[in-house]
């Protein structure tokens, strides 16, 4: 198997044209996808591969790329959608929550709907209004929709394809922040981490810090400094936000004792609510501090000026983890 | 072209059976013997189901139910079009439809007695579940139809949705994408004059809802609702101009909605009885029975023993509905993905044993 290094623009190319490859019934939809290759050049160059008919350049209109891929799907095809931000997908929300999510349910199994729906999510790069948005929590709460994101370039071509080959919708947050920044080596060919797993970054024995998607980066550089004072985290990538892998953080609490759950979404009703209550359902005698949660406050994501009263910095985390240890 | 002849920016409709059964004879579609009983028999079928239903929903053995009364010809209309394998998408007021092309009745009385297995729908075309949010089934019709496009297969779907539907930005997004893409999908748009209380004439400023075609580039008719020859006449041109390649049609079947907009509405509080009396004396079914008896095919002794027969099929679909196992606790879980998550078999487990205890389940 041939490496190459790469960033995660490149990774996600990679994925999707090793999986249009491989099955002619993928197709990938959204606006600005084909001319263009996507607003990120995700999908630079495979409109010359696989034609027009396979890059659905559509129409600007979010219900209509979500509902037409229900629908492609329900015709046979296995729709790879892209919301050009995170931000803009709310006019597609009915058809995620009504139809969606719960097409298998409704029909008792005879339809299933395998579904991508790829969205460039999170704040930090100063981007326009509306740009910046990181609501996983209130697709996460949504039965029988799935909810993946990937930190690194190597880790979105794997839980991609996974996902394109899952038989459920799967809404595929791709940290724009993460974009470019980070390059590493990835495999050419068949690589697939399976949804449903946490990673374990970092073996460690003092406290568990949980993150995903772009948090990751800002956790390992906490961890390095966490590391010289001579604190061992024990860090887990989440990967798969629904249906989330609580055992894995259930098994890392019970030996460290305290946890910081790290996420640049608003605090009420974020993931982290959901994961501090799991761990006092099922760790709260091997605590011995609260659940600490590093997150944004409960406000609009301020323009980039404002930005950093809300991006979440490695000095917040290392100050989470601090409070943690000395409760 | 029909489309060509009854241009809906003219305000032309096109009508071939008047209220009274006299039939355009220029108009008048080709279509054998057999397929005219058989539409005929399924709009009385249909007629006898749907009276059934508000009754089971009045007894308490159904659920809320929107009645079809008044809309049997548009609902089966459009679908005597259809050939084996084409799609129907639809919302929920087009019973007739599913029960033309073969989808049992039980499992349609199953579905509105709060039971998942009556959207499984199998018949001899390929139907979507019904879709209450208004609106938001029309861009799944457009995706299918893409799909159908896509691999080269000669198929149509029929989508159905109402006039209130018009308005939902679904409307747009589903006709936009469609016309763009030059899919093969015929919209029929049931203008029954009401969603629940709001009077078509509020529901938008254009005269007609055929018009509306228009902007999304392609063709639009407006069809007397009640007159099964001309919805059926219209359907065919669009659903073989779909297979032709060349895209979608809009149609607006001109109707009414005789009964409430479901059981648990009153429309005594916004409609006037005169208006109800006028559209009762435009029966679909009175009119489609004076043309078939004229034609020589159908008979007073004919239409009392259908008449019977479809009273006792329905209520055999009605036991048979009624006697379908109630879904058990598993069957709540399972089917919320394809394999069950862990966190999910353990919610499984915890609800086994957190339940209060019933007598099924």
């Amino acid at each position: 198997m041939s490496m190459a290094v790469m960033n995660m623009v490149q990774s996600i190319n990679l994925a999707l044209r090793e999986e249009m490859d491989r099955d002619p019934s993928v197709v990938c939809l959204g606006e600005d996808v084909g001319v263009d290759g996507g607003v990120f050049r995700v999908t630079e160059g495979l409109l010359e591969r696989f034609g027009k008919e396979r890059m659905i350049d559509t129409p600007l209109a979010e219900s209509a790329i979500v509902g037409t891929a229900i629908g492609m799907a329900m015709g046979g095809l296995r729709p790879v959608a892209e919301i050009q931000f995170m931000g803009f997908i709310y006019p597609a929300y009915q058809q995620l929550v009504s139809h969606a999510a719960r097409m298998r349910n409704r029909t008792r199994g005879k339809i299933s709907l395998p579904i991508v729906i790829r969205t460039p999510y999170g704040a930090g790069v100063k981007a326009l209004e509306h740009h910046s948005e990181s609501t996983e929590a209130v697709f996460c709460h949504i039965p029988g929709l799935k909810v993946v994101a990937p930190s690194t370039p190597l880790e979105a071509k794997g839980l991609l394809t996974s996902s394109i080959r899952d038989p459920d919708p799967v809404l595929f947050l791709e940290p724009t922040r993460s974009y470019r920044s980070l390059k590493e080596e990835v495999p050419e060919g068949e690589y697939l981490i399976p949804l449903g797993k946490a990673r374990k970054v970092r073996e460690g024995k003092d406290v568990t810090i949980v993150g995903w998607g772009a948090m990751m980066p800002v956790i390992q550089k906490a961890v390095d400094s966490l590391e010289k004072e001579g604190v061992s985290p024990d860090v887990l990538d989440m990967r798969t936000l629904s249906p989330m892998d609580h055992a894995s953080i259930i098994e890392s609490v019970k030996r460290t004792g305290r946890c910081v759950v790290v996420h640049e979404a608003p605090r009420n009703c974020g993931l982290g609510a959901e994961i501090s209550a799991r761990i006092m359902e099922r760790a709260l005698l091997s605590l011995q501090a609260p659940v600490e949660r590093v997150t944004a406050p409960d406000i609009t994501v301020p323009l980039p000026k404002g930005e950093h009263y809300y991006y979440i910095s490695p000095e917040r985390v290392v100050n989470g983890v601090k409070r943690a240890m000395s409760f | 072209m029909l489309t060509d002849d009854f241009d809906p920016l003219q305000g032309r409709m096109l009508s071939i059976l008047d209220k009274d059964g006299n039939v355009d004879k220029g108009l008048e579609p080709k279509l054998e013997e057999e397929r005219l009983l058989h539409a005929y028999r399924t709009m009385v079928l249909t007629r006898v189901a749907d009276d059934k239903a508000v009754r089971l929903q009045r007894q308490g053995r159904l659920g809320a139910y929107p009645p079809s009364r008044g809309q049997e010809a548009s609902q089966i209309g459009p679908a005597l079009a259809l050939e084996k394998g084409d799609w129907v998408v639809w919302a929920f007021r087009e019973m007739g439809a599913l029960l033309l092309r073969g989808v049992p009745l039980w499992r349609l009385y199953l579905y509105w007695m709060g039971n998942e297995e009556g959207s499984i729908l199998e018949g001899e075309v390929k139907a979507t579940p019904s879709a209450v949010p208004v609106g938001s089934q029309i861009p799944h019709a457009s995706g299918i139809s893409y799909a159908i496009k896509y691999r080269k297969e000669a198929k149509a779907v029929l989508c159905y949705f109402g006039d209130g539907a018009t308005s939902e930005g679904d409307f747009h997004e589903g006709l936009n994408f469609a016309g763009t893409m030059r899919t093969p999908v015929v919209f029929l748009c049931q203008n029954n004059q009401y969603a629940i209380s709001l009077p078509r004439k509020l529901q938008t400023a254009s005269p007609t809802l055929a018009q509306k075609a228009c902007a999304y580039g392609f063709k639009g008719i407006l069809v007397d609702g009640n007159d099964v020859l001309a919805l059926y006449a219209a359907a065919k041109e669009a659903v073989d101009r779909a297979r032709r390649g060349e895209g979608p049609t809009l149609i607006e079947s001109f109707t009414y909605r005789i009964g409430d907009h479901t059981t648990s509405d009153d429309a005594t509080r916004y409609r006037l009885a005169e208006e109800t009396a006028y559209w009762t004396a435009r029966d679909p079914i009175d009119r489609f029975r004076t043309y078939l008896v004229r034609k020589g095919i159908w008979d007073g002794s004919k239409d009392k023993a259908w008449l019977e027969e479809a009273s006792r099929l329905v209520e055999e679909e009605v036991r048979k509905a009624e006697g379908h196992a109630p879904p058990k606790v598993d069957d709540a879980f399972l089917h919320t993905y394809a394999q069950m998550p862990e966190d999910l078999k353990e919610q499984l487990e915890f609800m086994r044993g957190d339940l209060p205890s019933r007598k099924e389940g």
